[in-house]
């Protein structure tokens, strides 16, 4: 893993009126721009398991990050 | 359980391609054809841990063209008969069931995969966060019905946990929203930087709050882009903030 430093080139301050720490985000925001890191089950494929999350959370659209050993297509 | 898979929902959708490109790593269950001495499986397994060449498989969901992936290590963990486990450390898009039948072919009694699961994709690991599906169902539903946000962060995370790899640049509010319009970078923006940026790489663009602006093409190298007080830092290639998040502080032409 690589070890990384972070490097200051300017002092500056965030305004607490816009935007928002991802950890303090409303539940609405919170899900919009979420991540869920799932145990895939075995049998259904990538693309269907990911379509039962959509359901289950009720969010319009989903994705995936990299196709998992769907039987045939790997 | 065939392991990690990281479900972005909505706006996070954004991420999937840095994911994609992101490390894996796969824990093994491979079928031997043949009888092999344990030392010989060890002795190839070492030999696969360079850079390979795949072609991908008949049914697979890119162009079927020879490529290069690099293995980062395969670790054996234990073998019972022709039955090898290991962990293979790798790539994004490795194809691990060709890794297999080409130990196999190494070996020369051919092999195949038997079973196979992601531990990690990415900043994802097996350890941290893991859920079922029923895990998901079961909080999800007790957050309906009892509205304690707790209870949704057992299940879900901050797209930017999906970008903890990547390489950030820090950058002022009044830089924000001109980079949710699109517009590229530019050195009087950055406030901080991680080491180890080079030109032509994937950076991502964060606010001091910590949130995830954009991903981009970083222009220049970390020790570059210190010194530099004008001039393009980073080219935007996905933008993640929605527009008109923080306030709009550039100047339009007329139009």
């Amino acid at each position: 893993m690589i070890e990384r430093r972070l490097l200051v080139k300017a002092e500056d301050e965030t305004d607490p009126k816009y935007g928002c720490k991802p950890e303090q985000r409303p539940p609405k925001d919170y899900i919009r721009f979420g991540v869920i890191n799932l145990d895939k089950p075995a049998g259904p494929t990538s693309h269907e398991v990911a379509a039962w999350v959509k359901r289950i959370i009720g969010v319009e659209n989903v994705g995936h990050g990299g196709t998992l050993e769907d039987l045939w297509s790997v | 359980m065939t392991g990690v898979l990281p479900i972005t929902l909505e706006e996070s959708r954004k991420i999937v391609q840095a994911l994609l490109l992101s490390g894996k790593e796969y824990v093994c269950v491979m079928k031997l054809h043949g009888d092999v001495p344990e030392a010989r499986v060890k002795e190839v397994l070492k030999e696969f841990e360079d850079t390979i060449y795949q072609r991908p498989p008949l049914r697979a969901s890119v162009k079927r063209q020879l490529r290069t992936r690099k293995i980062y290590y395969i670790d054996f963990l234990e073998m019972e008969g022709r039955n090898v486990l290991f962990k293979v450390g790798c790539e994004g898009g490795t194809y691990i069931r060709k890794l297999c039948y080409d130990i196999g072919e190494v070996l020369g009694c051919g092999a195949h995969m038997q079973e196979l699961r992601r531990t990690r994709a990415g900043p994802f690991i097996e350890e941290e966060g893991l859920v079922t599906l029923h895990d998901v169902a079961y909080w999800f539903m007790e957050w309906r019905e009892k509205g304690n946000a707790s209870m949704l962060k057992k299940v879900i995370q901050p797209m930017e946990k999906a970008l903890q790899l990547v390489p950030k640049i820090y950058i002022r509010d009044s830089a924000v929203d001109a980079i949710c319009h699109g517009a590229s970078l530019t050195a009087p923006g950055v406030l901080s930087l991680e080491s180890g940026i080079t030109a032509g790489a994937m950076v991502a663009i964060f606010t001091l709050k910590g949130e995830a602006v954009a991903l981009a093409e970083a222009q220049a190298s970390t020790e570059e882009i210190l010194s530099m007080e004008h001039g393009v830092v980073a080219r935007v290639k996905r933008v993640l903030m929605p527009r008109g998040t923080y306030p709009k502080c550039w100047k339009s032409g007329e139009l």
